[in-house]
C-alpha cells in the first residue's frame, strides 16, 4: 500500500483508444443530433455495437453487462497470475470520461444494459441475472433502462406511487403507474427492428402502507401490452439521449420478474439495494461531467493558443491576467474532480465502503462541470455563444450532471449525513 | 496503479505527528499566538519526531531518504495542530532540505550532520521579498559574481528565526535565474531587523526582515556549487508543503466547526441538523478532499521525477490556498458570533488561512 497516481495500463490504453473513437464517431455527429432531437443515431449505435463485440465484450468494458454494473473479476488484465488488484470500476470511469469528452449524449446511446441492467445486477438473483442479462451479448444492439422517477417523486423517490399487485389466479404482477425521465426508455422498450428486445426496470410498491419496505423493482420486457412510451422530452442538452415518459396501465408481468422478495418483510433490502446502485454509479456519472468539462477546457485552451495566449503557470496571482487566472482555476477544478472520481472508484474496486467519496465526487463534478463550461462560453465571447462551435452545447450538456443520479443538493445531504454521522431522520 | 492508502510506515508517522499536534501544538497555539512565542520545549518535542532526520541519508547523519509524499502527510498533520508551530518545528528544513537535495558534497558534509544530529537549532531560508508582486522566479535580490566571489544585494522579508539563525539560505537572482546561497550569520553586510514582522496571523513564528548589502560569499557557498541548483524543484517542494499546511489548517477548522454544529442548539435542534449548516460542512469536506488529492498527486510526481510536478505543485498550492480561505471563513461563519471571539480558535485559523496565498517559502518537504 502506498499513495500512487499511475493510471493502470488498461486504463491508460482505454483512454488512448477511446479518444480516437470519440474524435471519429462522436464529435462529427454532435451538432447534428443536438439539432435533430429524437432522431436515433443508428449508424453510431451499430458501429459501437460491432466495435464492442470485436473487443470481445458486450460493452467497452471487458465482460461488463453494463458500464454501471459491478464488474466481475476481470481476467483479461491478469497477466501476472491474478495478483493485481481489481480495476474494473477504474476502467469504466476512464471510459465514461473519455466518451463523454466526445459527446455525453451519444455516450448515453451506447448499447448495453445501462442502469436497468445495473438494477438486475444489484437486486436480482443469479437466475435472474442470467435470464435478463444474456441479451446484451446478442447480435443486435440492445438497451435497458431504469424507471424510478415519477411526476410527484423525484429526489424523494420513496414517494413513488406506482403500484404492483399480484393476480393470484395467473400469478402475474399487475402494474399501474406513470414514470418520467427514463433515460433510454424508448430504445429499451419500443421494439425497433434494428435493436434486440430490451427491458425497463420499473420501481413500484407492493404495499404502500409499508413505505420503503414495500418498494420493489420489476423487469418489464420491451413491448409488454399496457405499457406505452407516451412522451419523449425536449431537453436543454444531451438531446440525442432519449428521455421517455412511460405509462403502465394494467401491465402484466410474470411473477418471477420481481427483483427481491415478493413479500413485504421487515428488511427493506430492495430499496436499500437500489440506493446502493447509486453508490456505485455516482462516481461514474461524476466521470461523465469531468469528460464534458475537459472537452470545453481543452477547446478553450486551443482557441487561446491560436491567438498566442499561453498560460504562464507559476506566476504569482497578482501578475496573472484575468484569462490566465480563470484557466488556472479551471484546471485546478478539473484535475481535482478527476482525482476524486478515481479515488471513489478505486475504493469500489477494493471493496472499501465509499458512500462518502462517491457522493463527494458527484458534488464536485456537478459543480465544476457547470462552472467550467459556463466560464468557457463566457470567455470565448461570441465564439462561445455561437452554435458554430460546441462550447455552448457542452454548457447545456453539462448541466444535467448536477441533476441526475442525485442532484447536487441530494448528494450534499448524503455527504453531510456521512460526515456528521446522522441518519435520514436526524438530517432531513 | 492508483492507490490512496499511506504505507504502514507513513500511517505510523501520521499517528505520531497527529498525537503531537493534538496534545502539544494545539493546546499551546492560542497563548503562542497572543504572546508571540511558542515555548522551545514544544518545538524541541516536535523536532524529536524526526521528520527532517528521516529525510536525510545516513551518510549525513540522518536515517532515510526524502519522500515528498511522506513530508506532505506529516506537514498536513502538524498544521492541523497549529500552523505557526508547524512552521517553527520544521524551520531547519528550509536550510537543510535544499542542501540535502541539491547541495554539493562539501555542503552536505559541512552542514547536514550538525543540523540533524543535535537538538532543534535555528537554521532558516530567505525567499520572500516585500512587494505586492513578489515572484520567486523574478527576485529583486541580486547575486553577482565579482572577483571570484558572489556579492548579494537586496532585502528579504518573512525570514523565520533570522535573528538567531546559525546560517541562512538566501535566494537571489543570478543572471535571471533564482539560485540559493549559504550565508553565515556573521557575514559582513548582513543585517537583520530589530523588530519582528507584524502579520495578520502566524504571530507565534518569529519573522524578520533581512537586508543584504554587498554580502560577499565564496563561490563554494552557492547551493550545488558551481553548477548551482534546480530551483524549480525546490519551489515545487515549498509549494507542496504550503498546500499540505493549507489542507491541515482547513481540516482543523472543518472538524472544529463540525463538532460545534453538532453541539450547538437553535430552534430545538442541533444546528448541524439544518441544511444551511450541513451543506456548508459538506462543501468544506469536499473541497478539502479535492485539494488534498491534488497535493498528494503533485508530491507523488515529485517523488517519481515527473515533469508535471512543477506545474502541479503550483496548481495544488494555488488551489489549496483558496480552499483554506473558503473553509476557514465558513468555520467562523458556522460558529457565528462565537467564531469571532478569540476564545475559539477558528478566527485564528481564518487569519492563518489567508496566509497561504503569500507564505510559500516558509515550509518545505
Amino acid at each position: 500500500m502506498s499513495i500512487e497516481f499511475d493510471a493502470p495500463k488498461p486504463v491508460a490504453n482505454a483512454q488512448f483508444v477511446l479518444k480516437t473513437v470519440a474524435e471519429e464517431m462522436m464529435r462529427p455527429n454532435s451538432r447534428y443530433f443536438d439539432e435533430h432531437e429524437h432522431e436515433i443515431p443508428w449508424d453510431y449505435i451499430e458501429f459501437m455495437h460491432s466495435a464492442m463485440k470485436a473487443m470481445g465484450g458486450n460493452s467497452l468494458a471487458p465482460r461488463e453487462p453494463s458500464p454501471s454494473s459491478p464488474p466481475p473479476e476481470d481476467e483479461r488484465h491478469r497477466d501476472d497470475g491474478g495478483k493485481r488488484p481489481p480495476i474494473g470500476y477504474q476502467l469504466i470511469a476512464a471510459q465514461m470520461e473519455a466518451l463523454s469528452w466526445g459527446d455525453v449524449g451519444l455516450y448515453h446511446c451506447l448499447p448495453g444494459g445501462g442502469l436497468g441492467a445495473a438494477a438486475v445486477h444489484a437486486a436480482g438473483s443469479p437466475e435472474q441475472r442470467e435470464k435478463f442479462l444474456a441479451r446484451f451479448h446478442g447480435d443486435k444492439p440492445t438497451f435497458a433502462a431504469m424507471c424510478i422517477t415519477e411526476a410527484g417523486a423525484g429526489s424523494d423517490n420513496s414517494a413513488i406511487r406506482t403500484r404492483a399487485t399480484l393476480d393470484e389466479k395467473t400469478k402475474e404482477w399487475v402494474i399501474n403507474g406513470e414514470k418520467i425521465f427514463v433515460t433510454g426508455g424508448d430504445k429499451s422498450f419500443t421494439e425497433y427492428e434494428k435493436l434486440g428486445r430490451g427491458f425497463i426496470v420499473v420501481w413500484a410498491s407492493i404495499d404502500p402502507a409499508a413505505g420503503r419496505a414495500g418498494m420493489r423493482a420489476f423487469v418489464v420486457e420491451g413491448g409488454t401490452p399496457g405499457v406505452r412510451v407516451v412522451k419523449l422530452e425536449h431537453k436543454m442538452g444531451i438531446r440525442v439521449s432519449d428521455t421517455a415518459a412511460i405509462s403502465l396501465v394494467d401491465a402484466r408481468v410474470p411473477f418471477e420478474n420481481i427483483l427481491g422478495s415478493p413479500t413485504v418483510d421487515q428488511n427493506p433490502t430492495g430499496f436499500k439495494k437500489a440506493m446502493a446502485t447509486f453508490d456505485a454509479t455516482r462516481p461514474l456519472v461524476a466521470a461523465t461531467g469531468v469528460g464534458v468539462a475537459r472537452a470545453a477546457f481543452e477547446f478553450l485552451k486551443e482557441r487561446l493558443a491560436e491567438r498566442e495566449i499561453h498560460i504562464r503557470y507559476g506566476l504569482p496571482r497578482q501578475k496573472l491576467t484575468s484569462i490566465e487566472r480563470d484557466v488556472i482555476d479551471m484546471e485546478i477544478m478539473l484535475k481535482s474532480a478527476w482525482l476524486m472520481v478515481i479515488k471513489a472508484v478505486w475504493m469500489a474496486d477494493n471493496k472499501k465502503p465509499n458512500a462518502l467519496e462517491a457522493s463527494m465526487s458527484k458534488v464536485r463534478s456537478g459543480d465544476i462541470c457547470t462552472k467550467i463550461t459556463q466560464k468557457v462560453v463566457e470567455m470565448l465571447g461570441p465564439l462561445g455563444y455561437s452554435r458554430e462551435f460546441l462550447a455552448e452545447k457542452w454548457m447545456r450538456d453539462a448541466k444535467i450532471t448536477d441533476i441526475y443520479e442525485g442532484t447536487g443538493q441530494i448528494n450534499r445531504l448524503v455527504v453531510a449525513r456521512q460526515i456528521l454521522g446522522y441518519s435520514g431522520a436526524e438530517l432531513r | 496503479m492508483y492507490s490512496f492508502d499511506p504505507t504502514e510506515e507513513q500511517q505510523m508517522l501520521i499517528e505520531a505527528v497527529n498525537k503531537y499536534a493534538a496534545n502539544d501544538l494545539r493546546p499551546a497555539a492560542r497563548n503562542a499566538e497572543e504572546s508571540g512565542e511558542l515555548p522551545r520545549k514544544i518545538i524541541a518535542k516536535g523536532w524529536e519526531l524526526g521528520l527532517l532526520q528521516a529525510s536525510i541519508p545516513e551518510t549525513y547523519g540522518g536515517f532515510g531518504e526524502r519522500s515528498a509524499v511522506t513530508g506532505a502527510l506529516a506537514v498536513e498533520e502538524m498544521a492541523f495542530g497549529d500552523l505557526a508551530g508547524a512552521l517553527a518545528v520544521t524551520a531547519p528544513s528550509l536550510f537543510a532540505t535544499p542542501i540535502s537535495l541539491m547541495g554539493s558534497e562539501e555542503q552536505k558534509r559541512e552542514y547536514l550532520p550538525r543540523i540533524v544530529e543535535g537538538e532543534w537549532s535555528p537554521y532558516t531560508a530567505a525567499l520572500i521579498e516585500y512587494a505586492f508582486d513578489f515572484d520567486p522566479n523574478d527576485l529583486k535580490t541580486i547575486a553577482t559574481l565579482e572577483d571570484g566571489r558572489y556579492s548579494l544585494n537586496g532585502e528579504k522579508a518573512f525570514v523565520s528565526f533570522a535573528k538567531e539563525a546559525q546560517a541562512l539560505l538566501v535566494y537571489a537572482n543570478l543572471d535571471g535565474q533564482t539560485q540559493a546561497f549559504i550565508v553565515a550569520k556573521e557575514a559582513e553586510g548582513l543585517s537583520i531587523s530589530e523588530e519582528r514582522e507584524k502579520l495578520m496571523g502566524v504571530n507565534a513564528l518569529p519573522l524578520y526582515r533581512v537586508k543584504l548589502t554587498n554580502v560577499k560569499i565564496p563561490v563554494a557557498n552557492r547551493l550545488g556549487g558551481e553548477s548551482g541548483c534546480a530551483f524549480e524543484q525546490l519551489l515545487a517542494s515549498m509549494r507542496i508543503a504550503n498546500a499540505a499546511a493549507a489542507v491541515g489548517v482547513a481540516n482543523a477548522a472543518f472538524e472544529y466547526s463540525r463538532d460545534y454544529a453538532k453541539e450547538r442548539e437553535a430552534f430545538g435542534v442541533k444546528i448541524a441538523q439544518k441544511q444551511a449548516i450541513a451543506f456548508m460542512l459538506a462543501e468544506m469536506r469536499t473541497e478539502i478532499e479535492a485539494m488534498r488529492l491534488l497535493m498528494w498527486e503533485a508530491a507523488w510526481e515529485l517523488d517519481t521525477g515527473r515533469e508535471d510536478a512543477v506545474k502541479d505543485a503550483y496548481l495544488a498550492s494555488t488551489g489549496a490556498a483558496d480552499m483554506a480561505m473558503m473553509v476557514t471563513d465558513r468555520a467562523v461563519q458556522i460558529l457565528g458570533g462565537h467564531g469571532y471571539i478569540r476564545d475559539h480558535p477558528v478566527e485564528m485559523w481564518m487569519r492563518n488561512g489567508r496566509g497561504f496565498a503569500m507564505l510559500t517559502g516558509l515550509a518545505i518537504i
